[in-house]
């Protein structure tokens, strides 16, 4: 795998024919992105930042270079540099000697970027994911139903709007009694 | 007044940028010393969340001005009269009413700023505004509620949380009032005129002191300067603690 890559890359915009060069970088690229996408959350190490919607292009230029574009979640998630340090990584491991991770603001990540498969993952790990509506909401209006992620209850109250890491709350669950973390929806 | 930049648009956000980095360092105050584990733990989220918006704003200010500035030498190498924050944010956090009020009245500002700014021109912040308005919205119910349980509990909690209300409010107006710069970069589709924030403001402060049972105090006077860099004594010796491994160890790393 690692030599494919590694050849590609070096025959890359050389040959005459265009269609096939084409084709070659769509395959690289492809490549690059499945091994980003192994890339997994370091605060909630069952989801891929494929599965959390943090990955968002991954482009290849004429030289090989691989620029791997990455969406910030919560302000406050010290995980950004870790993740882009593991992007890097995974696609050295893969032949892309030459890769760079970038930042952006626009489009804004939101926990509606979540992949269905990642929401299932989340609630088998014991923590509830976010409900489907994101941003505004009257001040004080009860929150969408929580379900415990354990015995699957609605009976359930918030301990505290905050949780362990800037993307979860805490909550318990008033049927089994177990408290569970709440991916917070933004 | 000089402006914190050459460039209109970067010196609003760093002025945004400094509210956020300025109440962010006072969450960081309250570690270990809040009056229960989750309530420090709240605390301590208030301070990553607007220290994350904090590093946004700084570098899209930076990016905009050209790149010759980065974060780090907007937070920690700058003196009390280059910081831009409203004199609201640099209030000492007092006891817990006292923080509280003042983060009802900052989240009830910021919230619906941040909403409006997600329509900026500029798709950098319009994107760092929206994810802001949706943490502040967290902020804004949480000090909320506590206030609602202050201001409606105890005979002595509610007279804490009504002193805490009284003892802020003079700082409430600068954080509406428009300046240039403000009127600037919202005339030209980049930012927001503070001035059309008020009603929102009123609109969840009020409800909050209605369920909390606390009286509005009457807008007498304004405390202002912070906005042009003009500050009270608390933001220097706040700074003081802020910067002092960049001054005493420049350039140091991680």
């Amino acid at each position: 795998m690692v030599n494919v890559v590694e050849s590609a890359l070096e025959n890359l915009g050389d040959s005459a024919d265009a269609v096939a060069d084409r084709a070659q970088r769509a395959r690289l690229q492809e490549a690059a992105r499945a091994a980003a996408a192994r890339v997994t959350d370091p605060e909630v190490p069952v989801l891929t930042i494929d599965d959390l919607g943090i990955l968002h292009d991954v482009a290849i230029d004429d030289t090989g270079r691989v620029t791997v574009t990455i969406l910030p979640t919560y302000s406050g998630c010290p995980a950004m540099g870790v993740i882009a340090l593991g992007i890097e990584t995974e696609l050295m491991k893969d032949g892309f000697a030459d890769a760079r991770v970038r930042l952006t603001n626009a489009p804004a990540w939101s926990t509606e970027r979540m992949s269905e498969a990642a929401r299932e993952k989340l609630r088998a790990t014991g923590i509830s994911p976010p409900e489907r509506v994101s941003g505004k909401r009257a001040l004080f209006a009860p929150s969408a139903a929580v379900g415990c992620p354990r015995c699957g209850s609605s009976e359930t109250e918030r301990i505290s709007e905050f949780g362990s890491t800037a993307c979860k709350a805490l909550w318990r669950c008033r049927a089994c009694r177990e408290p569970f973390d709440h991916f917070k929806c933004i | 007044m000089t402006l914190a930049s050459s460039d209109p648009r970067a010196a609003w956000l760093m002025r945004l940028g400094d509210a956020s980095l300025i109440l962010g360092h006072r969450m960081t105050e309250w570690l270990s010393r809040a009056p229960t584990l989750e309530e420090d733990i709240a605390l301590a989220n208030f301070g990553l969340d607007l220290i994350g918006q904090t590093r946004a704003l700084y570098t899209r200010a930076c990016e905009l001005e050209g790149g010759t500035r980065d974060e780090t030498d907007l937070a920690y190498r700058r003196a009390e009269p280059d910081y831009r924050n409203p004199l609201l944010v640099e209030q000492p956090n007092g006891n817990f009413a006292d923080t509280m009020a003042r983060h009802l009245l900052f989240a009830a500002y910021a919230t619906p700023l941040y909403e409006s700014l997600a329509s900026s021109n500029d798709a950098e912040t319009a994107g760092i505004a929206t994810r802001s308005a949706r943490e502040m919205a967290y902020h804004l119910r949480h000090a909320g509620e506590w206030m609602i349980r202050l201001g409606d509990g105890t005979a002595e909690s509610h007279a804490k949380a009504q002193a805490a209300l009284t003892d802020l409010w003079p700082y409430v107006p600068e954080l509406f009032e428009a300046d240039d710069l403000d009127r600037e970069v919202a005339a030209s589709g980049f930012g927001v005129d503070p001035s059309t924030l008020r009603g929102a403001f009123d609109a969840a402060v009020d409800d909050v002191l209605a369920r909390a049972t606390l009286k509005k105090p009457a807008e007498r006077f304004g405390q202002r300067g912070g906005k042009g860099g003009r500050h009270s004594e608390h933001l220097g010796h706040m700074l003081a603690v802020l910067q002092a491994l960049q001054r005493a160890y420049p350039d140091a790393r991680w």
